[in-house]
């Protein structure tokens, strides 16, 4: 009561004119709690009843069946699921992982695709990717994962390029045609804050369980960034190169063939590159609806505490997730290079006909010594029970168990749970005016105005509590990780050896499927909420160093100059020069953070959460569309309001400084 | 000048820029200057232009950033559309041409070369050269023969497989003249072609272009910012500011009769001897009684500095290059010329 009153008195004293409305909005929260205190708050206002909910689920559910049955939607989703995807799917896990489709041809000896990234990483970066490339490969295979990692990748080298070539396409349609941007813009936002389960149920409704739905529910979150980076790359692309385009008589297809597209080479494969890492962190998770991968086991594994296998299929995915990030990355700064005339044709292509020869060479090769075709069940060096035993008998030692635990009971007694029963204390209509005081205040009007109609949505919704909860454990993580990943950054922003090396962590990590930071939480914290923060803490952490260290290595050195010049203490040049100049970068990592926060929290739901999270999990094993619905749409809602308040801030703030 | 009709022939023509330019051009008052049509949310790119260019002429547009100049350019070749008046190019109003039309315009008959080149990063120079005759869909053997012959002729033999970053900014620039040359164009455009390189690289690029327009003779529409340059290269000079030409005519006029004072602020500094002509300055004959050698009016009057000095006639017969007396020349005048006094 005391800190809201003080906050109160706080934000009045702010210069700005907007003051009365905030002070308005936070006198009739504060009014409500104090009436929900002292006991006279009717219950009507402190939670919406039961009968003013709408029914959204069930009219949702009646429009789905509606689309689906009676318009015959499903018969094409159906007919794209049975014939050209499984098509694809099936020839994709014949030639990987040997299942029993046409064309009959596989699996390919793990060698012969070991030797094949070698050179693909030759090619596109040196020596160094090469390595990583052909020792990705060797480590799956050696550790007993090849089939498992093949399933995995068996759906991803159908789904990145149908996802590139639907974006590509989209994203054409939508630097074309205005109106046809401008009804995207929001879906696609809606989309990238929508929480995976909610693209895996109608993927499984609609297009049967197992890869097809899996395939499916990648493909479409998969699809926006390409869309962006699409319209991006092409309304870059120089006046003067059109012009040149226009004036050399280009028909409209040769402009768009010739010219739009390979100068907009940059973004496309940047686009690529996010498409690629946002396959793979999908289809690990669609062990959720059960499909059979990296990702399945890594689930199952975590399920039994087995930590030494999560251990090795962890390092498995992070192996893959790097490798193939950092080839497709290489890939976009990869530029031409000309051969001298005359060049011999084989010497041209040296780099292709080297791969060919190295495949075929192992394939044969492998006929002599099975072992370069398939490590078998005996021959593995997994040391999962081993590594078992090590994990266990460390967070059994003395100190790190007594760290851990009191941890656990610190953060749990005396942050967590107070926490969370003060957010569910605060009566709803309060609470939404918070939420809206505070959008005001951040970002101004407009973000205000979403916020109210967001929240009263979600209200209305019926999930109000475990949204309530949801919040709060993307509140607690991001404030924790706030408070660790700022200083880092500030730190490690000092030097430049520094910033370089954890810029490079920081880059890798984001990289890692979400999954993967499930490990580590597990392991340190067990099964408990705890874990979850803590999860949600390392993933939401990165960004927030990451853009520290970006903004405050950004900021131009005349400024910092000008100050040491001005005789201000490192302190001083700090905080009256740095920070001011660096805050809109950072907000990006903040907002970034929240918007992890928010995806990793449903994630965390395999661990035991009470959130809407937990509920979404549900669902996807019945058909409940409506409600699968509703839920994702509630984590889409209150992630939108902290995205839109924040943007807005960054926005106005760049203005002002004169920044970009 | 001639019968023959001018290649380029712009009448009135208006580039408005803002919500519907169409509409308020129409109910626009006669007379509104730059400043009263921004005010009222348009921008006046180019202000009620008239302006010929004929066969084999090299008009420079000149004006600081800003003026229109670029502007007036792409309504020539229509990349942008007008928004008032007509533009005939040899006779056919383009605005009328269909969008095959103007396509076909652009492959036979347009060449054009742009101040940072507009390269695509992803072709060879030999295959950038030839993207406007592949574009017209020319087999593959014979628009490689003629994409060699221009690289040739701009200089760049050796590196027909580099890739545009590979290359400096004049060996860039010199991919670009080449490109705007492949389909043998009647009209070439030029984008202020020099001004991303270094003043020394420039030179040496001007002389070069000096050298192929004499060898190729083509109607030239270059554009620029650099007084000098605009000198050493025009037969006519254009000056334009906010959207409208202040003065256009030959060098030698500009110099010695700047129409207005915007322009005489550029003539101030130059140095009037190098650029005005002996013949810019000469009278008719009117019954002037003439002896002695003429002097060449080719000649500026600087070249012609020494004679001027030493020859003590006060009126110099002026002849053309083919020794053919056409005007006369008072030393008076030519001496103050050459002495910068008025």
């Amino acid at each position: 009561m005391v800190t809201l009153s003080t906050d109160l008195t706080e934000t009045s004293d702010k210069p700005w004119g907007r003051s009365r409305v905030l002070t308005a909005l936070l006198a009739v929260a504060f009014a409500l709690i104090l009436a929900k205190a002292v006991g006279i708050l009717p219950e009507w206002l402190n939670r919406i009843p039961e009968a003013a909910i709408p029914p959204t689920a069930q009219v949702l559910d009646a429009i789905f069946s509606f689309i689906q049955n009676d318009l015959g939607l499903i018969y094409v989703t159906r007919f794209i699921a049975e014939g050209p995807l499984e098509f694809l799917l099936d020839t994709s896990a014949n030639l990987l992982e040997g299942k029993r489709r046409w064309p009959y041809l596989g699996p390919i000896p793990w060698s012969a695709i070991a030797a094949v990234a070698a050179v693909v990483g030759y090619a596109v970066g040196g020596w160094k990717l090469a390595a990583l490339g052909a020792g990705t490969f060797i480590w799956t295979a050696a550790i007993g994962q090849w089939k498992i990692a093949m399933q995995t990748m068996s759906v991803i080298v159908v789904a990145a390029p149908l996802a590139f070539l639907l974006g590509l396409a989209l994203g054409i349609a939508a630097w074309k045609y205005g109106w046809f941007e401008r009804m995207l813009k929001p879906i696609l936002s809606i989309l990238q804050t929508l929480p995976f389960f909610t693209y895996l149920l109608p993927a499984v409704i609609f297009f049967k369980v197992g890869p097809t739905a899996g395939a499916v529910a990648t493909i479409t979150f998969a699809i926006p960034p390409m869309i962006l980076m699409t319209t991006l790359g092409l309304k870059k692309v120089s006046p003067e190169v059109i012009e040149a385009g226009q004036m050399s008589g280009c028909t409209r297809w040769q402009m768009l063939r010739h010219v739009y597209i390979p100068a907009a080479r940059t973004e496309i494969l940047v686009g690529v590159n996010q498409v690629i890492m946002l396959c793979l962190a999908m289809v690990v998770l669609t062990a959720f609806i059960g499909m059979p991968g990296l990702g399945a086991k890594l689930l199952a594994m975590m399920g039994s505490f087995k930590l030494g296998r999560s251990f090795e299929i962890g390092i498995t995915i992070v192996l893959l997730a790097v490798t193939l990030d950092r080839m497709s990355k290489a890939w976009v700064v990869k530029q031409p290079v000309h051969f001298e005339r005359n060049t011999p044709w084989w010497k041209r292509h040296q780099i292709s006909l080297v791969a060919l020869g190295l495949f075929i060479g192992f394939i044969l090769l492998s006929q002599l010594f099975p072992i370069l075709a398939e490590v078998g069940r005996k021959q593995h060096l997994s040391q999962g029970k081993e590594i078992d035993v090590v994990i266990k008998s460390f967070l059994a030692i003395e100190a790190i168990k007594g760290t851990t635990e009191w941890l656990r009971w610190f953060l749990n007694v005396k942050v967590l749970i107070p926490f969370r029963d003060t957010l569910l204390a605060i009566p709803t209509p309060a609470f939404i005016l918070i939420v809206v005081a505070f959008a005001y205040w951040v970002g101004g009007r407009r973000p205000g105005i979403y916020a109210a109609v967001f929240f009263t949505i979600v209200a209305f919704s019926g999930w109000w509590d475990r949204s309530v909860i949801t919040l709060y454990t993307v509140i607690s993580a991001v404030a924790l990780a706030t408070l660790i990943g700022i200083p880092l950054g500030v730190i490690a922003a000092r030097s430049e050896r520094w910033s370089k090396s954890i810029l490079l962590a920081c880059d890798t990590a984001q990289t890692f499927p979400s999954f993967i930071y499930l490990i580590p939480a597990i392991m340190l914290f067990g099964v408990n909420d705890v874990a979850v923060v803590f999860s949600i803490l390392i993933f939401a952490a990165v960004p927030l160093i990451r853009y520290t260290i970006i903004g405050l290595s950004s900021v131009p050195p005349e400024m910092t100059e000008a100050a040491d010049m001005s005789g201000s203490t490192r302190r001083q040049k700090l905080m009256s020069v740095q920070f001011p100049l660096a805050l809109p970068t950072m907000a990006v990592g903040f907002n970034q953070a929240i918007m992890f926060a928010f995806f990793m929290v449903i994630i965390a739901a395999f661990i035991g959460t009470q959130d809407l999270g937990q509920e979404l999990q549900r669902t996807l094993a019945g058909t409940e569309l409506g409600k699968n619905f509703v839920l994702g749409l509630n984590v889409s809602l209150m992630a939108l309001t902290f995205d839109m308040a924040i943007s807005s801030w960054t926005e106005q703030r760049k203005k002002r400084l004169g920044l970009d | 000048m001639s019968a023959t009709a001018p290649v380029i022939s712009a009448k009135n023509v208006w580039k408005l820029f803002g919500a519907s330019p169409e509409a308020y051009l129409k109910s626009m008052p006669a007379g509104r200057s730059f400043d009263e049509i921004r005010t009222d949310g348009y921008i006046a790119g180019v202000k009620d232009v008239s302006i010929e260019v004929d066969r084999g002429e090299m008009l420079v547009i000149m004006g600081l950033s800003g003026s229109g100049k670029s502007t007036l350019v792409r309504c020539f070749s229509r990349l942008h559309d007008i928004t008032g008046g007509t533009i005939e190019v040899d006779g056919q109003n383009i605005m009328s041409l269909s969008e095959r039309d103007l396509i076909e315009l652009r492959r036979n008959k347009m060449g054009m070369v742009f101040q940072s080149f507009g390269l695509l990063p992803h072709r060879t120079v030999l295959d950038n050269v030839a993207f406007p005759l592949e574009m017209r869909g020319q087999d593959r053997h014979d628009r490689r023969e003629r994409a060699l012959e221009v690289i040739k002729l701009v200089g760049l033999e050796g590196r027909e497989e580099y890739f545009p970053r590979e290359l400096s900014g004049g060996q860039q620039q010199r991919v670009g003249i080449a490109r705007s040359l492949a389909i043998e164009p009647d009209i070439w455009f030029l984008d202020e072609p020099f001004s991303a390189l270094d003043p020394l690289i420039r030179r040496e690029m001007q002389d070069e272009f000096l050298r192929l327009q004499e060898m190729l003779g083509k109607t030239i529409v270059f554009i620029t910012h650099d007084f000098d340059e605009a000198l050493r290269l025009a037969d006519r000079i254009a000056i334009m500011r906010n959207g409208a030409v202040e003065q256009c005519d030959t060098p030698d006029q500009i110099v010695m009769n700047p129409s207005t004072e915007y322009v005489a602020k550029f003539t101030e500094d130059i140095d009037k001897a190098r650029v005005v002509h002996a013949k810019g300055l000469a009278k008719p004959v009117n019954g002037h009684a003439l002896e002695g050698a003429p002097i060449n009016g080719g000649a500026t009057i600087h070249e012609l500095a020494r004679v001027l000095v030493n020859d003590n006639r006060i009126l110099l017969p002026v002849a053309d290059d083919k020794g053919v007396v056409t005007g006369v020349l008072e030393r008076d005048t030519a001496l103050n010329v050459l002495l910068g006094a008025e």
